[in-house]
């Protein structure tokens, strides 16, 4: 199959041939393709290292299913799935269950994320070992939705996975700053009189995990960074040297937490939106490679779990259908950054992260894992179209840009607006 | 008016016809025996997710003189042990006819979202909200300081220095006051320990009171609001911040008002809660007032687009 006149990142116009699921040649732009890519960017596909598909458990909100959907829809190829299923992603036999029903449903790669501690009760090492080796090739660790708050169980978790290579992801809360909190503490929670979430509880973790980084060498994913002094701390660390890397979330980059002063649940989410100085230091930390990746954390949930008064509702907001207009925005069409860096924190470098070979390149010789995206075609978001939950904080907002072609090994997934199946 | 949620929806006009109304109802409650026919007809419901004894009194009295039919709902014992949520016991009483919900509910916003996620047509009446807001509460604080310093009715609290002490984060009294005072033209200055007031400028009650606060309002120390102590003990607290009966002789003109219920010998002294200064029996009868006021506002405001 020949993609004829794709704009590249890097703004070359090329006709890419694929074969066998291969990307065979990558050639001079020519107009007698089998697909007529003349006004869109042709990008490598891409990964999401934070999604909850919810499935063992919770198939009320998302299943690994509707959850691949969702993902093809919004040009992903790969993604990593949380651990905080029912049963929880602790052992080999669970991360190699969400593996396989990742490979029926084959529109993305799914890989599992496991456990740190089991049943994320941060008492004990989960099953590492085991789900390192097991089928499902588990690389990523974590607890997220908790965070390992005891200093030494995650300094031992960081020494058991760094011969291995894994990485350890987590969501930086010290719980004993956040009981009962509910949204930023700051201006909003003086409006709505709900409790304060101080970004110094995240804070005071990322740089604690920094210097257990340096200290055992084991990789540390710092998961949706939300504060300025988180980014600075980031930076910091690896000036540094130690071995981080950070992530911010689309919903972070352009929401702030003024959205929760009439109480819609929608924008109740863990870590909680902060202010517009955040999100500016986010930008600038996510364009000058402070923050390595966007990552969604996709949190779909029920209309039950939402449809409650704030504090009796659940925390999240999905991502995937919107995560790449979001990063088209504040990256291209804001003008601070440009498409090369889009396709890095949005495919090169969580494929990077994550060890997916086959991922974030577009090579001769690589799988073809590939979105083309339309840079000019403006659209109101309704709502969610895939994901089976409706909680998307973006309903009513426009974006410059959309998905039109999702491919994954070599077939589409998502093509001319639908996902094929 | 369509709901009473908070205190920063009044605007001063407002805010003074309400207390206007309250002041004349409280005139014509001298005659306990009187009842007025103003919501004959109408169900109030009085839907309590957090007990409170005294403000569900006070709301279903309030109803009763305006000759509504009253229902009292309290989530103890009901559906909502058995698991039932918000906005099913919203619509339940709904389907039953009632034109008014009176909600106390833990979680701040509840009131708000049943007035805007369209879980039901009923008017609702914030009567305290998490650590949000409790409107009618600041209503009679103003009614009974208005009534305190001899102020006429169709004016305000200008010039007015009050002084709020105590637990301010975790109290809807002093933030539906914070809001509610300054609309009326009061200056109001929030003291406590840091725990409780961040940003206080006195390190006592002593210092705060060198201010010549026209009215002090004591907050109740609410122990079930706190993950975990903010104070290090009741002694400390009630050395540094209550109004002990040497602090009241400070301030001979200061008018003294408490939410209740009081810990007496913690926040507030006998001797304070008791001297002449002290409206807080005044307080508690305005509130009667307010509240009818206020439902005769809500409920005859919707008999009008009808």
């Amino acid at each position: 199959m020949r993609l004829s006149s794709c704009t590249l990142a890097n703004g070359e116009v090329k006709d890419l041939v694929v074969e066998n699921k291969v990307i065979t040649s990558i050639e001079p732009a020519s107009n007698k393709g089998d697909l007529d890519c003349s006004s869109l960017v042709l990008l490598p596909g891409f990964v999401d290292l934070h999604t909850h598909l919810r499935e063992p458990g919770f198939e009320q909100s998302e299943t690994v299913y509707t959850g691949s959907q969702a993902a093809a829809s919004g040009g992903y190829t790969a993604l990593f799935a949380m651990a905080n299923t029912q049963p929880v992603a602790d052992n080999a036999g669970t991360v190699t269950q969400v593996a396989e029903l990742g490979e029926s449903a084959g529109l993305v790669e799914v890989r599992p994320i496991g456990a740190i501690t089991k049943g994320l009760e941060g008492k004990q090492l989960a099953a590492l070992g085991s789900m390192f080796n097991s089928k499902a090739r588990v690389r990523i660790f974590s607890d997220d939705g908790h965070c390992v708050s005891d200093a030494a169980l995650m300094k031992t978790a960081m020494e058991y996975l760094q011969p291995l290579g894994g990485v350890v992801a987590q969501h930086a809360q010290e719980p004993t700053l956040t009981i009962g909190s509910q949204v930023n503490d700051g201006e909003i929670s003086k409006i709505t009189g709900l409790k304060g979430w101080p970004s110094s509880a995240e804070e005071s973790i990322i740089l604690r995990d920094a210097l257990l980084s340096e200290q055992t060498g084991c990789r540390l994913h710092v998961c949706h960074v939300t504060s300025k002094l988180g980014v600075e701390l980031i930076r910091w660390a690896k000036q540094r040297g130690f071995p981080v890397t950070a992530e911010v979330t689309p919903h972070h980059l352009v929401l702030t937490e003024l959205e929760a002063k009439n109480y819609d649940t929608r924008f109740k989410v863990n870590p909680p939106l902060r202010t517009q100085q955040d999100t500016e230091a986010l930008i600038e930390g996510l364009v000058d490679g402070t923050i390595d990746v966007i990552g969604t954390d996709h949190a779909p949930h029920a209309s039950d779990a939402k449809q409650q008064q704030w504090d009796a509702a659940a925390f999240g907001m999905t991502g995937l259908e919107q995560a790449y207009q979001v990063a088209h925005k504040v990256l291209v069409q804001s003008g601070v950054s440009d498409w090369q860096r889009l396709a890095e924190v949005m495919s090169a470098q969580p494929a990077h992260i994550g060890g997916l070979d086959n991922h974030g390149k577009i090579e001769v010789g690589q799988e073809a894992n590939l979105v083309l995206v339309d840079p000019s075609n403006t659209a109101q978001v309704e709502g969610n179209v895939y994901s089976k939950s409706s909680n998307n904080p973006y309903i009513g907002m426009e974006f410059a840009s959309s998905v039109v072609h999702t491919m994954f090994r070599g077939s589409f997934s998502y093509k001319d607006g639908e996902v094929t199946k | 008016m369509r709901h009473l949620l908070s205190t920063e929806e009044l605007d001063r006009s407002k805010a003074i016809e309400i207390l206007d109304s309250a002041s004349q109802i409280s005139r014509l409650n001298e005659d306990t025996t009187r009842k007025f026919p103003t919501l004959q007809g109408k169900t109030v419901v009085t839907l309590f997710f957090e007990d409170s004894t005294r403000t569900r009194i006070s709301f279903e009295l309030a109803a009763k003189r305006l000759s509504a039919d009253v229902i009292n709902f309290s989530a103890g014992g009901s559906a909502v042990s058995k698991g039932e949520n918000l906005k099913d016991t919203a619509q339940t009483l709904e389907a039953l006819g009632a034109d008014a919900l009176v909600v106390r509910h833990s979680a701040s916003g509840a009131s708000y979202n049943l007035a805007h996620n369209g879980w039901t047509s009923a008017a609702i009446v914030n009567a305290g909200d998490g650590t949000n807001q409790h409107p009618t509460q600041a209503l009679l604080d103003a009614l009974s300081l208005r009534q305190g310093f001899q102020i006429e009715d169709g004016k305000g609290l200008e010039g007015k220095k009050v002084l709020i002490v105590g637990d301010i984060l975790h109290s809807r009294v002093a933030r539906s006051n914070l809001a509610l005072l300054p609309t009326l033209g009061a200056e109001v200055e929030a003291v406590g320990p840091g725990s409780f007031s961040p940003g206080c400028k006195y390190a006592n009650l002593d210092e705060a009171l060198e201010t010549k606060p026209d009215a002090i309002m004591m907050l109740r120390v609410q122990k079930e609001r706190m993950n975990q102590p903010l104070i290090p003990s009741d002694k400390e607290y009630s050395r540094l911040w209550g109004l002990t009966e040497q602090r009241v002789r400070k301030v001979p003109n200061s008018l003294i008002l408490h939410p209740g219920p009081m810990n007496r010998g913690l926040e507030i002294s006998t001797y304070a809660a008791e001297s002449e200064n002290s409206l807080v029996l005044r307080q508690v009868k305005n509130g009667l007032a307010v509240r009818m006021a206020v439902l005769s506002m809500i409920l005859g405001s919707k008999n009008e687009t009808v």
